[in-house]
């Protein structure tokens, strides 16, 4: 387990403001936070390269907030990956295993064992000049979990790469925490802590401003910064099942067709309050989702209204105020919610 | 497609043109007022060729000696800040830009038998003026600056997450500096050893005035114009140049990225 205890910091123009946070043995933790807003230097902090001015770090309530880096046992991988470049991949795998205290097993054989579990195993005699950015993160990744660290820290692991290795990258990472790994993991992106992240710390200014579960923190942002940073209307938990080849997410009373790709049958769903097209009766469209609900409330907005309806399901539409008009909405009213299919996102847990 | 060059592209290529003429046409010069068999009889005299040795042999010594401490020196410069650091970086230029014989003469109180050093030296048995430990001196106190300002540059290119990144994965402080910053940096290290040796090699004020005997290179053909002329000092300068640029040629292609490490 590890403990941040009201960690400052003071740099020239930013500081930490007693950042404080738990991290429960066998947690996927996500601090969120905007660039700038000090994630990366919590986990310096953490990994020891930065120390505090005041506050406490434990880990498995051992002090560590002025232990030397490197009797820490902490794994820490780069936004850049930073392996080294001047080494073939085992060179960088076996560099981690040179600087445990007493290396347990034969270095060459521990090296190709996490390779293997990595699927770099190919790439062990290549240096990091011939490897592309999916591959240098699995190396990077590798290398730091060679030494077994008892928490390991990713800053935004996900940053630099395409959608298609995200998604890969996404699933190794699942895997790694499934397999027991403690993990800390910074990201701007929300996308990444739904679909990721078991607890999630939205970090604002050098201050942490909301902590909980995944569900807990976008479901009910505490803050209008975190609900602005989220950006997320329409957030459900949801159970996937497959009827008449069709894949059904139900939440509530509620069943939303979608289309996935994914395996898990727990997660959540987001759909665009953009996506949501409202109609006074229902209509024939090419959309499969249709939901007769009542208008609770219409709050204008920069780019129109966001009118919310419960349809069994709070949905909440962006409509221009135009159309808002032109259709008569008033709280209240009984309108139909129309969406597609694709429109539906889904993340598994 | 070919472009028609411009009038300044002919102005650059004109000036670029007198600077290389510059420098070419007195060493072309030189070349051809020396014959084969000129330069062949020079270089079979035994004085000519111990001072070549000479000034190889103590070059090398001083820049390898003094790389130890400037290596480890130029690592502080680029990676850490401190109090007066400006001032550092401007002393470490001085020997650049003050007179050599200034120097020299700095250095010889420096080096003299009622210096510290100096009696340090006599303890041992050693006396800096006329020897070439001196004379290896006074080249390094010229050329240091090359050796550290070029490795200054190197470490300051190695991105400083990678060093970090092996503190993280367990390594010591020295073990970063040896496995991670010292070798990325080698390259401009390497450079900058060449430099320092090359500027050694031809240093002629600072030199003559620790120690005129044993002659190096650069004092014997100034020597040889003194007592003889021109005509008995140019081929020793020929031979000194062709020596001097051989090793060059040797140096740099030893530190040219082979193809296997470039990928």
């Amino acid at each position: 387990m590890l403990s941040l205890c009201a960690i400052s910091k003071k740099f020239p123009g930013f500081e930490l403001k007693e950042v404080s946070f738990t991290v429960e043995d066998g947690d996927y933790f996500i601090l969120l936070g905007e660039s700038g807003a000090g994630k990366s230097m919590v986990l310096e902090t953490i990994a020891g390269l930065v120390l505090p001015d005041s506050g406490s770090i434990l880990l498995d309530g051992r002090e560590i907030t002025r232990e030397k880096i490197q009797r820490r046992g902490i794994g820490l991988v780069f936004q850049d990956h930073a392996v080294f470049p001047h080494m073939t991949v085992r060179g960088n795998l076996q560099y981690a295993l040179k600087a445990l205290p007493r290396v347990q097993e034969n270095t060459a054989e521990a090296a190709e064992k996490m390779a293997e579990r990595l699927s770099i195993i190919s790439l062990l005699e290549r240096k990091p000049a011939t490897l592309s950015g999916g591959e240098l993160q699995r190396v990077a990744l590798a290398r730091t979990l060679i030494q077994k660290p008892g928490i390991l820290l990713l800053d935004e692991p996900l940053a630099s790469v395409d959608h298609q290795l995200k998604s890969e990258l996404r699933a190794l990472l699942r895997q790694i925490h499934k397999e027991g790994q403690t993990i800390l993991h910074v990201t701007h992106d929300f996308e990444e802590a739904i679909s990721l992240g078991s607890r999630v710390a939205v970090i604002n200014n050098g201050m942490i401003v909301q902590e909980g579960t995944t569900h807990e923190v976008f479901e009910h942002p505490r803050s209008n910064f975190v609900a602005g940073f989220a950006g997320i209307k329409n957030f459900f938990r949801v159970t996937l099942s497959v009827k008449n080849g069709k894949t059904k997410a139900r939440t509530g009373p509620v069943e939303i067709e979608l289309i996935t790709e994914e395996n898990e049958t727990e997660g959540f769903i987001i759909i665009r309050a953009e996506d949501l097209v409202l109609s006074r009766e229902p209509v024939d469209t090419s959309m499969v989702n249709h939901f007769q609900g009542t208008i609770q409330r219409i709050v204008p907005s920069r780019s129109g209204c966001e009118v919310t309806l419960d349809a069994g399901i709070l949905f909440t539409a962006l409509v221009t105020s135009t159309s808002a008009d032109q259709l008569g909405l008033r709280e209240g009213n009984s309108v139909w919610v129309h969406f597609k299919a694709t429109a539906v996102k889904y993340f598994c847990l | 497609m070919r472009t028609k060059a411009s009038p300044s592209d002919l102005f650059f290529t004109l000036t670029g043109a007198l600077v290389l003429l510059f420098i070419i046409a007195p060493l072309l010069g030189m070349f051809l007022k020396t014959t084969p068999s000129t330069l062949f009889e020079t270089a079979s005299e035994t004085e000519v060729r111990q001072s070549i040795w000479l000034t190889i042999w103590t070059s090398l010594a001083a820049t390898l000696f003094f790389s130890v401490t400037a290596i480890p020196f130029a690592y502080l410069l680029a990676r850490k800040n401190f109090p007066f650091k400006g001032l550092v970086t401007g002393i470490i230029d001085l020997p650049v830009v003050i007179p050599h014989s200034a120097a020299g003469i700095a250095l010889l109180g420096f080096v003299s038998r009622d210096s510290v050093l100096g009696q340090m030296g006599s303890a041992i048995g050693l006396n800096f003026i006329g020897h070439p430990a001196g004379i290896a001196i006074a080249m390094a106190f010229v050329s240091i600056p090359y050796l550290i300002n070029t490795a200054r540059d190197g470490f300051a290119g190695v991105p400083e997450r990678l060093e970090k990144a092996a503190l993280t994965l367990g390594a010591s402080p020295g073990r970063v500096f040896f496995t991670i910053s010292l070798p990325l940096a080698w390259r401009n290290i390497l450079s900058g050893l060449i430099l320092m040796f090359a500027r050694g090699m031809s240093e002629f004020g600072a030199v003559v005035i620790i120690a005129y005997h044993p002659m190096i290179t650069p004092v014997l053909i100034y020597e040889r114009f003194g007592a003889f002329g021109l005509k008995y000092a140019r081929p020793v300068s020929v031979l000194f140049i062709l020596i001097s640029l051989a090793l060059f040629i040797l140096f740099r292609w030893m530190a040219k990225p082979k193809s296997n490490e470039k990928s």
